[in-house]
């Protein structure tokens, strides 16, 4: 390893930041257009360097740790960034999923696009902060500064309803921030760490850990909280709303990154620190997530007509899977989760950037008012085939293993539960493949013959297909090499004391 | 007072610890004076007089000059230096400051003089800084009333406007209650205390540490729990606490802006440094009725400030009831400070905050408002981003902090307070804080969606804006600085951590 490497860290999460204050303090635009491609990039680059530098043996440990004082080291907060086994993951997705983003937004010709890019940047900035934080204050921190700018977004640049979509956005994941910010505090103060740091905090946890009804009250407040921001039901009508009015870049970064936050709060700090609250309140979130994400939205999303929008409830089901594996506590479980959050992290950012090419072309998110555009954009099309395909778990795609390890983790938890997870695969089999018929397939409907006849429609140009190629390239790359992921997510759950286990805590 | 008295201060020198005052006293008057001796072109030269004299009396403050008596009492004992003493004097002399300079471009709309302005600004900051260092009940008083009174005036400035006179009556008649009330409750120390002989200042009934030790001994006197009691209702006025935020919509709507400023900032501040003292000195054996009363006291303030700004589309009301719920959110913190040490200094850190993003707000309310000072509307704010993004700029940073939106100021100060009160176990009153601040957000929210977001209704007749002023580059600057501080303080609070007694 690279003593350089934790500089670079610092690096990827300062040049966004960094870029976004130029731009705001008023560089002219053609800079500024070239400057937000390179700090697009660089964060990427650093991440595909680190993750190669990454040690292959122990990865429950932080590599790469580097410490700032912020000036509230008296309360035992300090700018503490490392990357262990599962945050390495993350850091790599929202480096590729921002780069993407990036590039897709720097050719969509948006309405005053430096603002447009240099909120963009800050919501990069933020994400790659959010996963590259040990100090658990700063995990906070960076998310909430990657959520902000998502507000304002779907306020200026958003599509239908954004007046009412960027509100009510506003105060459900207010409302979640609040409340996880309150759990991590009584975390803070209760665990007598007096520090924000996660290591710190699991050493002295795994010490002395905290008593059962304390945890269990605290994994309440980190589960709903946590939840509110991941769309747990019934807390999830923010998502497909907000998504829909979100414009394409955004809702990119927010659905494929950002969102993930949540859970990766539950597997990073809640389970390990909290086991005991875990293990009590498991079986509830199971249900919630089971019937009400899974069955509940499942069935709503294949009622959807509006192309975005099922998009949107789509990926509030598979955060469904997401909370069932972290339901299932041990170590097979949450390391599921976190493939699956990288794949579907990878595969909604492709198909909202596919929804919003097909919306160009069609002008138009009513699936039913279009059909048959495969003829005109074969590309569009096979990509879009693709992105779905991907989306609902087909092997050689990243998705098959995060599902498929959530599930046989899930077998073991209750096979009565993932009787319906699985009956929710073929939910999102029948709303993934109608959605590509609807769109590609069968013919044109009278109003896109109209729109076409106004406004042939051009196939993929390059500034749509590199972002796209990327996220499919690490969709395909994980889905044949997944051990590329999943090693260190083991190591790093598999250390001893750094997950609980289902059996080990329940007769406390 | 005896003439022995007069001879050791003097012999000691004890005038330079409050020379900082002093010196703002008298160029206050030295202000008066020149506007007769000077021609009358050469009167616009009196603002920035004023801003001079406090800008040297700042620096020299920022640089330890007057801090040799730190932790010393002074007079006799009506004045305690210490550090917080130090701080809150910085504090007022900053808002002072940024008040001359909402008043350089407010007042000039008005046909008001503008010399007296600055006057009344200057002795109601001198008193602000005798008052956070009074040690003793009289000279305590008499500064809050040099305070309120100078305010009576500073309310009521633009005499020729109704709503102007209808603020300024119901401040001077609220004011006049509650200075009522707090003198009968100092009188019931007084006389609980029970030493009726005047030899001499010390050791009266008056002072705080006289009136302290009776507390200790006699934690359950009634006189005692009553005078405590009403002495803090006093202060609860100046603070806007519920149920004594009674005045704050109208007269905040009615006062010129940089009045508003003031009382939003710097008399909130001085209640509460008082306050701090007061619960940290005086009336800390009476903790046992106090955090309840001051409990029940910060819930009801928070509930009542956010609940009815929620309705508020007129942006000086809207700040004002706001700003009753950042009262409570501040009380939070004096409860707190019962216990745990350091809540204190998270008090004033979330003040500084407060102060820099409320003037930030402020600068951009006193640079869009039309010709009528009071008619200060939402609905003005709308394409703001696009016509004046600079102003927007500032509004988004200042509105943001007031919210609490990480990664700006006001949310640190948030932050510690809220941490605070969790070590001192207030958990009831931190779900209504956080409550609160939800639901704060949508009222922030909705200004700052006036100003960026497209509006949804089209030709509502925005009021007269032909008489709203652009910013010169001086304006620019400090608005500029006060929106870089916010966001800055957020990265990097370790200036203001760093400097407040957190330890």
């Amino acid at each position: 390893m690279n003593p350089i490497d934790a500089q670079l860290l610092q690096l990827a999460i300062a040049t966004p930041l960094v870029a976004a204050l130029a731009i705001a303090l008023g560089l002219p635009k053609r800079f500024s257009t070239k400057l937000a491609a390179v700090a697009f990039t660089v964060p990427a680059l650093i991440a595909l360097w680190l993750w190669k530098e990454f040690p292959a043996e122990g990865a429950a440990k932080y590599f790469f740790a580097s410490t700032v004082d912020t000036g509230l080291s008296g309360f035992g907060i300090a700018l503490k960034l490392g990357l262990n086994g599962v945050a390495l993951p993350m850091f790599l997705l929202a480096a590729i999923v921002g780069l993407a983003a990036g590039l897709y937004a720097l050719r969509s010709g948006a309405e005053r696009l430096k603002i447009y890019l240099m909120l963009l940047l800050i919501m990069q900035g933020g994400l790659l902060g959010v996963f590259a934080s040990v100090d658990i204050f700063f995990f906070y921190f960076f998310h909430e500064l990657a959520l902000i700018p998502t507000f304002i977004m779907v306020g200026i640049w958003g599509g239908r309803d954004r007046n009412y979509a960027a509100m009510k956005m506003t105060i459900y994941l207010t409302v979640g921030a609040m409340l996880s910010l309150l759990g991590l505090i009584a975390i803070y103060v209760k665990s007598g760490a007096t520090s924000f740091d996660l290591e710190t905090l699991r050493l002295t946890l795994a010490a002395d850990p905290l008593r059962v009804s304390l945890q269990k009250n605290i994994f309440g407040l980190l589960m709903f909280g946590f939840g509110i921001l991941v769309s747990l039901w019934p807390f999830h009508t923010w998502a497909p709303l907000g998504y829909g009015a979100a414009p394409s870049s955004a809702a990119m970064l927010h659905a494929g990154v950002l969102k993930k936050f949540g859970l990766y709060g539950l597997i990073q700090i809640a389970l390990p620190l909290l086991p005991a609250g875990a293990a009590w309140w498991a079986w509830k979130l199971a249900l919630l997530a089971g019937i009400g994400n899974v069955l509940v939205v499942g069935f709503i999303t294949m009622a959807q007509r509006d192309l975005k929008q099922m998009i949107g409830y789509s990926s509030v089901m598979h955060m469904g899977y997401c909370f069932l594996g972290i339901a299932c506590l041990g170590i097979t479980g949450p390391g599921g989760v976190v493939l699956l959050m990288v794949a579907h992290g990878l595969s909604v950012a492709l198909l909202f950037l596919l929804a919003t090419s097909v919306h160009h072309r069609t002008h138009t998110f009513d699936m039913s008012e279009m059909g048959g555009l495969a003829q005109k954009t074969p590309v569009l099309a096979a990509f879009f085939v693709t992105g779905t395909l991907a989306s609902i778990g087909l092997p050689g795609f990243a998705n098959f293993w995060g599902e498929l390890t959530v599930f046989v983790a899930l077998w073991k938890f209750s096979p009565a539960i993932t009787a319906v997870a699985v009956a929710g695969v073929v939910i999102s089999a029948i709303y993934g493949l109608r959605a590509a018929a609807r769109v590609f397939f069968g013919p044109p409907s009278e109003q896109l013959q109209k729109v076409t006849a106004a406004h042939p429609p051009a196939d993929m140009g390059w500034g749509e297909r590199l972002p796209a190629l990327l996220l499919l390239a690490a969709l395909l790359l994980f889905g044949l090499f997944p051990r590329l992921l999943s090693h260190t997510v083991d190591q790093a759950l598999s250390q001893p004391a750094a997950m609980p286990t289902a059996t080990a805590h329940l007769h406390r | 007072m005896t003439t022995d008295l007069l001879k050791k201060i003097a012999e000691t020198n004890e005038w330079w610890g409050i020379a900082p005052e002093l010196l703002l006293g008298c160029s206050a008057l030295a202000l008066l004076a020149l506007e007769i001796v000077l021609p009358k072109k050469d009167h616009r030269f009196i603002p920035h007089f004023a801003i001079a004299t406090q800008a040297t009396v700042f620096v020299l403050l920022l640089a330890g000059f007057y801090s040799g008596y730190e932790g010393a009492s002074t007079f006799g004992g009506l004045l305690q230096h210490s550090f917080l003493g130090h701080v809150g004097r910085v504090f007022f002399l900053l808002s002072s400051l940024l008040v001359c300079f909402l008043a350089g471009i407010c007042l000039p709309r008005s046909k008001m003089p503008r010399v007296e302005f600055y006057h009344i600004v200057m002795v109601v900051t001198a008193a602000m800084m005798l008052l956070v260092q009074s040690n003793h009940f009289v000279m305590f008083f008499v500064a809050l009333e040099t305070l309120t009174i100078g305010f009576y005036v500073l309310v009521s400035y633009y005499r020729d406007r109704p709503l102007t006179l209808e603020a300024g009556l119901k401040y001077l008649v609220m004011g006049a209650l509650s200075s009522g009330i707090m003198l009968f409750g100092i009188v019931l120390l007084y006389g609980a205390v029970g030493k009726v002989t005047i030899g001499g200042v010390a050791h009266t009934g008056f002072e705080f540490n006289v009136v302290a030790d009776f507390l200790r001994q006699n934690p359950d006197s009634f006189l005692g729990i009553a005078g405590a009691l009403l002495v803090l209702a006093g202060v609860a006025f100046k603070i806007g606490a519920f149920p004594f935020q009674i005045w704050i919509p109208d007269v905040y709507q009615g006062a010129p802006t940089p009045t508003t400023a003031f009382l939003a900032v710097a008399s909130k501040a001085a209640g509460f440094a008082v306050l701090l003292t007061l619960t940290g000195t005086v009336f800390a054996p009476l903790q046992h009725i106090l955090v309840p009363v001051l409990s029940l006291l910060a819930a009801a303030t928070i509930i009542f400030g956010n609940l009815s700004a929620l309705t508020q589309r007129n942006t000086k009301r809207l700040m004002g009831l706001s700003g009753v719920s950042h009262a409570g959110y501040l009380l939070l913190g004096v409860v707190a400070s019962f216990t745990v040490e350091w809540a204190a200094a998270a008090v004033w850190f979330y003040l500084f905050t407060y102060l820099l993003a409320s003037m930030a707000v402020f600068g951009v309310m006193a640079y869009t408002a039309g010709s009528d000072d009071a008619d200060q509307e939402l609905e003005h704010y709308e394409h703001l981003a696009k016509n004046r993004p600079f102003l927007a700029a500032v509004l988004a940073a200042g509105v943001g902090s007031l919210a609490g939106i990480p990664p700006l100021a006001g949310f640190m100060g948030k932050l510690l307070l809220f941490v605070a009160a969790f070590q001192a176990h207030l958990y009831w009153l931190l779900v209504v804080a956080v409550g609160g601040v939800v639901v704060s957000i949508y009222y922030y929210f909705g200004w700052i969606k006036a100003a960026f977001f497209e509006p949804v209704t089209v030709g509502t007749a925005s009021a007269d804006q032909s008489a709203s002023a652009v910013p010169t580059w001086v304006g620019k600057l400090v608005l500029g600085v006060l929106a870089l501080a916010t966001v800055l303080l957020g990265f990097y609070p370790g200036p203001l951590t760093h400097w407040l007694p957190f330890k």
